[in-house]
């Protein structure tokens, strides 16, 4: 028998987006979008990989995450990951990556200071969204060319930690906002490249998502505008997904007599409430909510994309608990 | 049964018929229950006898339908089938949901001329700041509530009016936000490039047009001269106009100052909520605006508090030895059931009574996590008993 090295030591299951170098990582706010995004870098960086996980928004989300100092803008490792590996993170600002762009073209890297003094950055960027959106992905999509050019500080992966699912689109679809500004020019050209990566299979945008019924219709509604936009999209993550604990099904037949006299069987009585007919509602109130919670799951499943179930950590999420959900995307076929 | 947290009680009913009370705001962080709560007052209050606007801001799709919303016209349509004549008057809800870009564009055309509006509206910069600049909507929800309370003393339509406010990581951007806005039309840059059409006599037109030519200089190498056509245009059109808006503003916030206002504030159960709440409680008085209290919404419901976790976990163990007693796994399945719920209570119990040993005089309503998501008139009334019943 022989085994070709390069077969999956962990899992049989086929690789999930194969070919895909950026990640980007969106849902309905309060969902679990940083956490997803940082547990996703881990399990793309396993197996001495790299990862770039990065952040958007200015809110130093990933630093608190990995309990790092607040991150500079400039790439460093935060973690390792499982079976050797690294994760490098990163936060963009939209005035330093401006910067940047300046230099980088046009050599202007002293009147883009000057500018910044003036608050003529923070003015543009503020009044057309679009520019400063154009900035951050641009960024992103610098990074992930690296790897054409094979350069010594390209990533196998990079997650980009983004803005909610009421915001991904305009905020991905760059072409589209500046050509609104722009008509022609280096900005357009600009654009024109971001979206060559963006809107291409090295790409997928994922979707976190609650079994609850907004963040669930949050989730189609986003697909379907990321669809109609051509924007490829991954997978969804079902996050904070709490186990069924009551195994047999409660129906009418279960008498509060005899819970009561089970209950009473170990010592368990009380004089002053149906101790029997208690549990049978709070079990009844359990049922429904996890009816509620599987119809939702269909409602998903419906979609026909990839659906990564990630358990809710009762103790709250740490690193521990990061490298946890990492596991569960590692045995999805996440790699 | 023992009570979730000791606070003084938040007596809703009270404050729903007090007719010296014409503006509820029902504010807290992201996804705690603002919009069901504000929705679910409103229906109350009808049914009390007064007569009530509720401003809501992106419902859900089916609670909007149950309200008759199907459309985003950013005009109050009555709610069919609620309210109620009392001794306080003849009950009835109007209800609407915000269009903030519309809200924008009307603020525009109530404040400029013909063509200057129709310059400002087409203008892309425009466009961008009305439809997503950071803070726009609660900017407009403000405004909007402005409208209506002018609308309401005008035609002497609605006695009580019910804010909503907009999803957001923190409650108190919808008390900042305005200022905010108003900040950066105000600022630095924004001076500088309107300086010359003041008359670059003043102090500042030489460093503006040294600023300026910088500025035109990098921008048309990067973007093109449109652009750069685009945001002159821009400024000095909502330079012209911005005057307006901001007193209207402040008119607002003064509004939120008066005795006949009253702000509950709402968070779920869990850390980040009740820090949240916190501040905005902190920042309330600071403010000197009124406030009601606190809604604790979606808590854990348990009925028999007398039966601990560690003591439902220890019975389920020795049941599950037990072959001989009927039923004694799924009675064994339903004691693990109550010991998480305890669990969770006593969690959010803690939670709930630092907030109090914090805020003391804050008096508070609970309302228990339903089974399912809250989205017709049944499931308002619902919540509405809830938030008015004496559980705490
Ligand atoms: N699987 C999980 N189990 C338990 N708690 C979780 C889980 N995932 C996320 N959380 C918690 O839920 C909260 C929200 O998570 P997170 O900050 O990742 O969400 P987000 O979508 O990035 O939020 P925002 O919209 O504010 O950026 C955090 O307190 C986080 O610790
Ligand atoms: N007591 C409750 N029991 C069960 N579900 C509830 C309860 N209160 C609210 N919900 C549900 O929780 C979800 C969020 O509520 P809601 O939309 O009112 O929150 P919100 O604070 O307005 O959110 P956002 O910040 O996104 O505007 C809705 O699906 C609603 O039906
Ligand atoms: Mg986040
Ligand atoms: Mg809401």
């Amino acid at each position: 028998m022989t085994s070709t090295p390069s077969a999956d030591l962990n899992t049989g299951r086929p690789a999930l987006w194969p070919g895909v170098e950026l990640h980007v990582v969106s849902g309905k706010g309060g969902t679990g979008k940083t956490t997803v995004a940082a547990a996703l870098a881990l399990a793309l960086a396993r197996d001495g990989k790299r990862a770039l996980l990065m952040e958007v928004e200015g809110r130093q989300g990933i630093a608190q995450l990995f309990d790092v100092p607040p991150l500079p803008y400039e790439e460093r490792v935060v973690a390792v990951a499982p079976n050797g590996g690294e994760v490098w993170a990163l936060a963009v600002d939209a005035e330093e990556a401006l910067l940047d762009y300046l230099e980088l073209f046009y050599n202007l890297r002293r009147a883009g200071s000057a500018l910044r003094k003036m608050g003529a950055v923070d003015f543009v960027t503020t009044i057309a969204p679009g520019l400063r959106d154009v900035l951050l992905t641009g960024k992103a999509c610098e990074v992930v060319r690296r790897s054409d050019k094979s350069a010594i500080d390209a990533y196998d992966a990079v997650i980009i930690d983004a803005p909610p699912t009421g915001r991904i689109t305009r905020f991905l679809n760059v072409n589209a906002e500046v050509s609104g500004l722009a008509k022609m020019g280096p900005i357009r050209n600009h654009a024109d490249l971001v979206m060559s990566v963006i809107a291409s299979p090295r790409t997928a945008v994922h979707l976190v998502t609650l079994l609850e019924e907004m963040p669930v219709q949050e989730t189609v509604d986003g697909i379907a505008d990321l669809r109609a936009n051509d924007l490829p999209v991954g997978g969804i993550f079902v996050n904070m997904i709490r186990p069924d604990i009551v195994s047999e099904p409660l129906n009418e037949s279960v008498e509060a007599a005899a819970i009561t006299a089970a209950l009473s069987s170990v010592g368990i009585t009380s004089s002053s409430i149906n101790l029997g007919q208690v549990l049978i509602d709070e079990g009844n109130d359990h049922s429904r909510r996890t009816a509620l919670q599987s119809r939702e799951l269909l409602r998903i499943q419906e979609t026909g994309l990839p659906v990564i179930e990630l358990p809710f950590l009762t103790d709250g999420v740490d690193l521990g608990g990061l490298y946890e959900l990492a596991q569960v995307m590692t045995d999805s076929g996440v790699r | 049964m023992t009570p979730l947290v000791t606070a003084p009680h938040l007596d809703i009913d009270a404050l729903l018929i007090d007719p010296s009370k014409r503006i509820i705001v029902c504010t807290g962080s992201g996804g705690v229950g603002k919009t069901t709560t504000a929705a679910a007052l409103g229906v109350r209050a009808a049914e009390l006898g007064r007569s009530v606007c509720v401003l809501t801001i992106d419902p859900a799709r089916r609670l909007a339908q149950a309200m008759g919303l199907s459309s985003l016209d950013n005009t109050p349509r009555l709610v069919a089938g609620v309210g109620k004549t009392t001794e306080l008057g003849t009950g009835s809800l109007h209800a609407m949901m915000l269009d903030m870009k519309r809200t924008f564009d009307e603020v525009v055309e109530a404040h400029a001329d013909a063509d200057r509006a129709a310059q400002i509206l087409t203008n892309p910069f425009y466009q961008a700041l009305s439809s997503s600049f950071a803070g726009t909507q609660e900017y407009m929800a403000m405004e909007k509530l402005g409208q209506l309370r002018s609308q309401a003393d005008d035609e002497g339509l609605w006695d009580l009016i019910i804010v909503d406010t907009p999803p957001s990581r923190s409650a108190l951007d919808f008390l900042d936000a305005p200022a905010r806005l108003g900040s950066f039309l105000d600022g630095r840059f924004i001076r500088i490039l309107t300086a010359p059409a003041r008359g670059a006599g003043r102090g500042i037109g030489k460093l503006a047009a040294m600023g300026f030519g910088i500025f035109t200089g990098v921008l048309s190498k990067i973007l093109g001269a449109q652009v750069l056509n685009d945001v002159g245009t821009f400024v000095a059109a909502i330079d012209s106009t911005f005057g307006g808006f901001r007193e209207r503003a402040e008119v607002t916030y003064t509004l939120l100052q008066d005795q006949g206002t009253s702000f509950i504030v709402i968070a779920a159960p869990e850390p980040d909520a009740l820090r949240e709440a916190s501040y905005f409680v902190e920042r309330l008085r600071h403010d000197a605006m009124p406030l009601a209290g606190l809604v604790l919404n979606r808590v854990q419901p348990i009925s028999a508090t007398s039966l601990s976790s560690e003591q439902a976990m220890a019975a389920a163990e020795r049941l599950r030895e037990r072959d001989d007693v009927p039923d004694s796994r799924l009675t064994a399945d339903l004691l693990d059931l109550h010991a998480q719920r305890m669990r969770t209570w006593t969690r959010q119990s803690h939670l709930a009574q630092r907030f109090t040993s914090a805020h003391p005089g804050v008096a508070i309503a609970t309302v228990p996590a339903l089974a399912e998501d809250v989205h017709d008139l049944a499931g308002l009334n619902e919540i509405g008993d809830l938030l008015a019943a004496r559980d705490n």
